[in-house]
């Protein structure tokens, strides 16, 4: 037995997921600052995401409580990224020393 | 009726509460939401890192962006012909299952084929595991290991699909059958999703 619910339109949501990639790719080409691209790219990327799980994943028509489990991990890396502030807040660090300049001879 | 049955009466013993269609299904979505979860530790940890590292080049400068904008519209198709495989089976379309199916397996195939390209050029250009020429050494290390685990769960989707596709062009594959087709879509559609927000975290961010 399967889901007994209303088929959603997949090719309306096809289209939904086609624009936003479309607008995500435009978006880091846009004069903007960056805080305001990378605020724009996880909204459009949150927002496809949810597009998949809502009627790909038919989470839209499951019980709420699946829908509880579904969000956990979001959850728990929201906090992930909280409990690492700490370590974040150091002085960025480079990977590879910078040239040194050469030494003077006296 | 004795008053512990009464109070027990929504849900018959034998049938998961949250998706009365199979325990299948419920176990499925445990495992997305564990899998989730080793996704979200590594894009948490990439984004630790990079915040960390002042020589972090910008990625859609040294990542290719149209190949992997591609890739990403591919995948997409590949869901939407997946739940119009789930759709023929439903109403016991034999034919729209053998070839929504085929089309999705081709999906998979052809996005692995792209990801291989595109890490054969990266590497000849000098970006590996433990080496980056444009600067944070991490940032070749990141980049490998997130999109690997990523390909090496659309290694197993198209693994996965292919067994129910020689299943199907065998014509073993009946309307009974519809709920292992939703419970391989609810996987496919997750590699969707993780590569969705792997794209925008990795490549445009």
């Amino acid at each position: 037995m399967t889901s007994a619910h209303k088929q959603p339109n997949y090719i309306g949501v096809f289209w939904w997921l086609l624009a936003l990639t479309i607008l995500e790719v435009g978006v880091i080409f846009m004069p903007m600052a960056r805080l305001l691209i990378a605020i724009l790219l996880v909204g459009m990327a949150m927002s496809k995401a949810a597009l998949v799980a809502m009627y790909f994943m038919h989470l839209k028509f499951e019980r709420r409580t699946l829908g509880l489990i579904a969000i956990i991990p979001l959850v728990l890396c929201v906090l992930l990224v909280f409990a690492l502030l700490p370590d974040l807040s150091a002085t960025p660090h480079r990977s590879t020393e910078p040239p040194q300049a050469p030494a003077t001879s006296h | 009726m004795s008053q512990v049955a009464a109070l027990h009466t929504a849900v018959d013993p034998a049938e998961s509460p949250l998706t009365p269609e199979s325990w299948g299904k419920l176990g499925m979505w445990m495992f997305l939401a564990g899998d989730a979860m080793s996704f979200g530790a590594l894009l948490a940890g990439y984004g630790a890192l990079r915040y960390g590292s002042a020589d972090w080049p910008l990625p859609s400068k040294v990542l290719g962006v149209g190949l992997t904008a591609f890739m990403t519209f591919l995948l997409i198709c590949s869901s939407v012909t997946m739940v119009l495989a789930l759709a023929a089976i439903q109403r016991g379309d034999q034919r729209g299952l053998r070839n929504f199916l085929s089309l999705t397996v081709l999906g998979g195939v052809m996005f692995l084929g792209m990801q291989a390209y595109e890490w054969t050029h990266l590497i000849h250009d000098g970006l590996t595991l433990t080496g980056n020429p444009f600067g944070a050494t991490l940032f070749g290390t990141t980049f490998f290991i997130i999109t690997g685990f990523h390909g090496a769960h659309v290694t197993g989707g198209v693994i996965y699909l292919s067994c129910y596709l020689i299943q199907a062009l065998r014509g073993r594959l009946g309307q009974g059958s519809a709920n292992s087709i939703e419970i391989a879509a609810l996987y496919w559609h997750f590699v969707d999703l993780v590569w969705i927000l792997v794209f925008t975290f990795v490549y445009l961010l």
